[in-house]
């Protein structure tokens, strides 16, 4: 879909960070409130605008840790309908938060998080490898994040280190 | 022992006015919690590409001297970006210096063409090394006054008004420090038949190019008949974020930077090896970086400029660098005291405008290269100042 310039600039500043209030971005974008919430209503509705996640760095709060594994899949493609079909039903399992189509060594990558190693250990065994079509997975249990969606976790925050005032 | 130093101090060392700046710096530096609007640099930290590169050198052991004028290959990137960005051709192997900053390219620049006496147009509200800087070369700074009438633009008329027998040269920069305005090409040709006419040399401070937000930059040395008699400086500070680097250069006729690289060999030898290196790479692989800083750039401008006008303080729309310069003759104070009762009272710095020249009274400086929840929070407390002390009367 081809957007306004505008459009694009009012995406961009809600990336960085959608609590933003719509007053600040209309004088961000020079244009009226009333436009902005117009244009942010149309995002949505074209579902340009997906929805609005909060990155949390669970790993911080005692007691939420997730574990998360990355499952390399291998598939026997159905014939009319591809990978589509099982990828389909394996993203509707709750556990898999997120799913992907790969070139390579194997077809589908998947990422799942889950409160216990037994958990993940049960969807693998029971959920996933019978499904029909299923030839093989190869678990990944991930160990620590360093980056995520762009954004770098454990590094000591780069602050402003400059002097108060400058030429 | 001796008690009076100033027997030894030079005549130029002791006239030497110090920067206004610097006294509202130790202010503002022996407060706590002070949100900076004062800052002439940017709040981003050099893209990661750029510092891996100066590192990987490091490691690589590229510790030694370079040729004074700079790394060849990093002179040749030099010389396809003013070409490619701004039409303008130098020779690599001849017309291009890198330098300490740009700093150290203006110091080169006039001490290249300075004779004692010499006059010396600065265009004002101007940086605030120009004057000292043409003072230390033997020349005499002569200043050309502008106004927020037609947006702190120089006309063609203010310049010819204040030309001798004995002036020399003019310095232009545009996108300004400190008011950000933005000379357009119709501008400068307009100046450059001044220039032409009166047969002087333009000293072009460029450093702000890459941030021009509403119109293409445009160089003086791409005007017609200007590529002559313009020495261009520019640099990686505000465009690429590397302001602790302290590279720039400077690129002119060969005739100019034949004696330019005579004083820089003399007195500098040659920018830093491994900082040349990061060069290299940000002129290679940083177009997105750059791109991305002055898209959020304009977007605080934007949020800056319009909330200032909202709380009462008439602000015109800078084309580029990360300056506004409110005018606060409506609060009644000078621009030094609207500046230090803000920051003792609020703890906001901004740079009174009288630093940057006698045409600066009546203004702050503020700096929007600061994030976006210090400028809001900023702003507010600049509105509690003004409506606190009644300082605005509200329409
Ligand atoms: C107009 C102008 N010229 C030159 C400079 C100095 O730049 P550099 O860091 O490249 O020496 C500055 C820095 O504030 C500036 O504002």
């Amino acid at each position: 879909m081809k957007l306004s310039s505008e459009e694009i600039e009012i995406l961009r500043i809600m990336e960085e960070n959608h609590k933003i209030s719509v007053e600040s971005i209309a004088l961000m974008v020079m244009s009226s409130e009333e436009s902005v919430r117009k244009t942010i209503k149309k995002l949505e509705d074209d579902k340009i605008i997906m929805s609005y996640p909060t990155l949390i760095d669970w790993s911080k709060v005692e007691g939420q840790e997730n574990i998360i594994a990355m499952i390399d899949v291998k598939v026997t493609p159905k014939r009319g309908v591809g990978f589509d079909e099982v990828a389909d039903r394996i993203a509707r399992f709750p556990e898999v938060s997120s799913l992907y189509l790969m070139s390579g060594g194997y077809d589908l990558s998947i990422t799942i998080e889950g409160k216990t190693m037994n958990q993940i250990a049960t969807f693998v065994s029971e959920k996933l490898s019978t499904i029909e079509n299923v030839i093989s997975t190869t678990t990944h249990f991930m160990l620590k994040k360093y980056k995520h969606d762009g954004v770098i976790f454990s590094s000591g925050d780069e602050k402003d280190r400059r002097m108060v005032v400058s030429p | 022992m001796i008690e009076d130093y100033s027997r030894y101090v030079s005549e130029t060392g002791k006239e030497l006015k110090p920067s206004g700046i610097r006294k509202f710096f130790d202010l503002a530096a022996s407060m706590e919690g002070v949100i900076s609007l004062g800052v002439g640099e940017p709040d981003f930290i050099t893209p990661w590409n750029i510092r891996e590169a100066a590192i990987v050198s490091l490691e690589q052991g590229f510790t030694s001297y370079t040729a004074n004028a700079g790394l060849l290959e990093l002179r040749q990137e030099i010389s396809a970006y003013l070409d490619k960005r701004f039409g303008v051709p130098y020779n690599p192997s001849n017309q291009i210096i890198v330098t300490i900053g740009a700093s150290q390219g203006l110091d080169l620049a006039f001490r290249a063409i300075l004779n004692q006496g010499d006059e010396v147009l600065i265009v004002e509200p101007a940086f605030v090394s120009y004057s000292p800087l043409v003072t230390l070369a033997g020349g005499r700074p002569i200043p050309v006054s502008t106004s927020p009438a037609n947006g702190f633009k120089v006309t063609p008329e203010q310049i010819e008004q204040q030309i001798t027998s004995k002036t020399k040269a003019i310095l232009l920069c545009s996108p300004n420090n400190p008011t950000g305005s933005t000379l357009t090409k119709a501008d400068l040709e307009g100046i450059a038949k001044v220039i032409e006419k009166h047969d002087l040399i333009v000293v072009s401070d460029e450093i702000y190019a890459e941030l021009s937000y509403d119109e293409e930059f445009t160089s003086f040395s791409s005007i017609k008949g200007m590529y002559d008699r313009t020495i261009l400086l520019n640099g990686f500070s505000k465009g690429f974020a590397m302001t602790g680097w302290r590279l720039g250069f400077v690129a002119a006729p060969k005739p100019l930077t034949e004696v330019m690289l005579k004083i820089h060999q003399y007195t500098t030898m040659c920018a830093p090896n491994m900082l040349q290196h990061g060069a290299i790479e940000a002129l290679r692989n940083t177009y997105h970086e750059v791109e991305a800083m002055k898209r959020s750039y304009r977007r605080r401008r934007n949020y800056v400029v319009q909330t200032l006008n909202q709380i009462g303080l008439d602000c015109h729309v800078p084309g580029g660098a990360f300056y506004v310069f409110p005018s606060i003759r409506t609060t009644g104070l000078t621009s030094e005291q609207f500046a230090e009762e803000l920051l003792l009272q609020e703890k906001v710095a901004v740079v009174p405008g009288n630093v940057f020249g006698e045409s600066g009274e009546g203004y702050v400086r503020c700096s929007y290269a600061t994030s976006m929840p210090q400028l809001q929070e900023a702003l507010k407390r600049m509105q509690q100042f003004l409506e606190s002390r009644k300082l605005v009367s509200k329409a």
